[in-house]
């Protein structure tokens, strides 16, 4: 496999918006190499061994530290945990503070999930250590469109001239910001669809289209892309109840049922059942969310690896 | 950094005289405090001189729009450092906005602020008192002991007065001491956001304000205004939808004047795409159309004065999260080389109707004499060096914080120093 020094000009990964189409490429074969390191009985290569990673999440997310902490170990190098969500924070601990903390343990990357856009990219001028986002504000998620982009073209072969349509809440969603990027940049065409309230301003801006009728536009396309509705939304004037909501963007079994018969159904997780999506979708032959969990190791070992100055000639992460 | 001179000759120059809408070059003479002579050969024996080839003589800057953060925020800046900013930036008079802690509701305050003007003897400090009693939007403050003490306007800046009945108060009972009401405009419900909203807040997943939330509270007070026939003044109007509005009501002959900030008129919300927190004001940095309307409006006149919104932060307080950053820049030493560079150089006004913009029209607006080099009047001047080119630099700043937006960037024209009242010089030759 060819991986030539790939991506070294990769300082960071902040946003999709900041990747060439080269680090776009190393990322996923690097990922295609490590899927199936997952596959063997031992799912372990030494690759980063001796480096260490901290997850640094000021706002609560389970799957994502885990995907992050499981994705380090496969690599042999360690992922501390530093949940800031509740503690230091409210002592009035600023995150200037914390990166000069992080700064004198010398780690070597930092997995920052933080609740207000700018705060990866804050960070990273201000460390040696490389930092990943996964997750700032309603700004960028890279590693999440980075796996759904990974596992549909697992799935579809490419995403070069496929019509892909995210359903929700876009205004309010990073995924939704990473997603349009990187489906853009690889030849898709993308349209969003959701109440007005919930479309923020001028999307169109970043390449796609805009819909307010689901029924619209749902059965022509080859992707569909659920995304999370928080109940926090709701009565905040968005929408007025989840069964209006469910009735006009829900993916209902009988929406499902009308889908393009090649269509698939992805969701970054976790799922609202009942709210987004009814119960059915998860039998649903073509929903592709658990096959974006696993692929999520795959794809953040890409990252950590690429990110950490792995070379796969020096230390060979999948010897022959 | 000031030195008085008794007998001075300002030798060379051009003297700028903004309410005649001319330059002449003419030596100007200055024997305590005052404007002796002013004519093409005048000399004076024993005079000092100052060579002033190939510079501008103007009248001293007057910013309608600052924060001296005095009391409350010391640590940002005090009216000392703020008045020497503003001395730097040409500016012999300032306006210092009443959101302090505690805030200007009172007679007391307004006292204490001119008193610290007095004894700082730097740029005159004119307090402009608070609205509503501790900016609560509730109920009037004591206007008229402000107005006693030295108030030139009324302001709850910061927030903008949503009870529409309390603004009509204000603005009623402000007409019988002819003093201005200066509102900042941004309707409740719409002023949630961190950055302007359009393209660039969705692309950074930043919190829009919209322009509409500027314009319609803009167009609520200007109707006020109307009906009760007082002087509104808005503060840093920064969207085309609020200069239009202005543009309409004068001409329906509403008692209405505006100010526009040099970074509204030199910045876009393009220059967030870093989260750069100087970059973080209210209003926010809007869209080109949006720049392009407020030069339009200062060129036409819809805009009657350019204002700083000089806004000092601590490094502390800026160096975090943007959401979670005070909104604000400094503005004093930087604004006419600004405005000189996209107004005048620009080729959009001539360098007379600019310099009004800095001197006759705020003046006016807060009922001060006309600013002017004449004799027989007392010398409130600054020397200017229209080819100088400068550099920005964050570290030598003369307010106490550095949270400017345009560290590095190169400036042309500037102000090299002027006279004050009593015959005060700083700058050119005073060090
Ligand atoms: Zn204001
Ligand atoms: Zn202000």
């Amino acid at each position: 496999m060819s991986s030539k020094a790939p991506a070294r000009s990769l300082r960071h990964l902040l946003g999709i918006a900041e990747l060439s189409d080269e680090d776009i490429a190393a990322i996923f074969s690097h990922a295609e190499m490590f899927k199936s390191v997952l596959g063997r009985p031992i799912p372990v290569v030494p690759a980063l061994r001796g480096k260490t990673f901290v997850n640094l999440f000021f706002e609560a997310s389970t799957r994502t530290a885990s995907s992050f902490a499981l994705a380090a170990s496969r690599l042999s190098a360690q992922c501390l945990g530093f949940s800031l969500a509740a503690s230091a924070v409210r002592k009035g601990e600023t995150l200037l503070d914390t990166a000069r903390n992080i700064e004198a343990m010398r780690v070597d990357g930092v997995i920052i999930r933080h609740s207000m856009a700018g705060a990866a990219r804050f960070l990273s001028e201000r460390l040696r250590a490389f930092v990943v986002n996964a997750g700032d504000g309603c700004h960028e998620h890279p590693t999440q469109a980075l796996l759904d982009a990974f596992t549909l073209r697992e799935k579809l072969g490419t995403l070069e001239g496929r019509r892909v349509l995210l359903v929700g809440d876009i205004a309010h969603s990073r995924v939704a910001r990473s997603n349009i990027l990187l489906f853009r940049r690889l030849g898709a065409r993308v349209a969003v669809c959701g109440p007005p309230t919930l479309i923020p301003p001028r999307v169109e801006e970043l390449g796609c289209e805009v819909f307010y009728r689901l029924d619209r536009v749902l059965y022509e396309v080859d992707v569909v892309n659920m995304l999370r509705v928080q109940n926090e939304r709701i009565g905040a004037g968005a929408f007025p109840s989840v069964r209006e909501y469910r009735a006009l963007f829900g993916l209902t079994r009988e929406r499902l049922a009308r889908l393009a018969r090649s269509a698939v159904v992805i969701h970054p997780g976790p799922v609202n059942w009942g709210v987004e999506m009814d119960y059915e979708v998860s039998d649903f032959p073509h929903a592709l969310i658990m096959n974006q969990v696993t692929n999520g190791v795959a794809v953040r070992m890409a990252v950590l690896y690429l990110l950490a100055g792995g070379h796969a000639d020096e230390d060979s992460p999948a010897p022959a | 950094m000031l030195m008085k001179i008794r007998r001075l000759l300002l030798k060379g120059g051009t003297v700028v005289d903004p309410a005649a809408g001319r330059n002449r070059r003419v030596n100007v003479l200055v024997e305590n405090g005052r404007v002796t002579g002013l004519a093409r050969n005048l000399s004076a024996r024993g005079a000092e001189v100052v060579d002033c080839r190939g510079r501008y003589i103007a009248p001293g800057f007057v910013d309608l729009h600052c924060h001296l953060r005095e009391p409350g925020a010391e640590d940002a800046e005090t009216v000392a450092s703020g008045t020497r900013a503003a001395l730097a930036g040409g500016f012999t008079r300032v306006c210092a906005m009443p959101n302090t802690d505690p805030p200007v509701d009172s007679e007391a305050m307004v006292r204490f602020l001119v008193g610290r003007g007095e004894s700082a003897g730097l740029a005159r400090v004119h307090p402009v008192g608070c609205c509503t009693r501790a900016r609560q939007g509730r109920e009037l403050a004591e206007i008229g002991g402000m107005v006693a003490a030295g108030a030139v306007a009324f302001s709850d800046d910061g927030n903008w007065v949503a009870d529409a009945r309390v603004m009509r108060s204000c603005l009623e009972y402000c007409k019988a001491f002819d003093k201005p009401v200066f509102a900042h405009c941004e309707m409740t419900g719409l002023d949630t956001g961190v950055a302007h909203e359009g393209p660039v807040s969705t692309r950074l997943g930043l919190a829009g304000k919209p322009d509409a939330g500027e314009a319609a509270a803009a167009a609520r007070d200007i109707l006020l205004a109307h009906l009760t026939g007082t002087r509104l003044h808005l503060c840093h109007v920064s969207c085309a939808a609020t200069v239009e509005l202005v543009r309409w009501a004068k001409g329906r002959g509403t008692a209405v004047t505006a100010e526009a900030c040099p970074h509204h008129f030199t910045l876009t919300d393009e220059a967030l795409a870093g989260y750069d927190t100087n970059f973080k004001v209210n209003p926010p940095l809007r869209g080109e159309a949006d720049r392009r309307a407020v030069l339009a409006g200062l060129a036409d006149g819809t805009i009657d004065a350019i204002a700083t919104d000089h806004a000092p932060h601590t490094r502390g307080a800026k160096e975090v999260e943007f959401d979670n950053a005070p909104a604000g820049m400094v503005g004093l030493e930087t604004a006419f080389s600004l405005g000189y560079e996209a107004l005048v150089l620009s080729g959009l006004m001539r360098l007379p109707q600019f310099i009004a913009r800095l001197t006759a029209a705020p003046a006016e607006v807060i009922g001060l004499p006309v600013p002017r080099i004449a004799v027989g009047a007392e010398a409130e001047l600054v020397v200017l060096d229209l080819r100088e080119k400068w550099t920005c630099d964050r570290d030598k700043l003369v307010s106490r914080s550095r949270n400017t937006p345009f560290a590095g960037r190169t400036l042309v024209g500037r102000v090299q120093g002027g006279i004050l009242p009593g015959g005060r010089m700083w700058g050119v030759g005073a060090d």
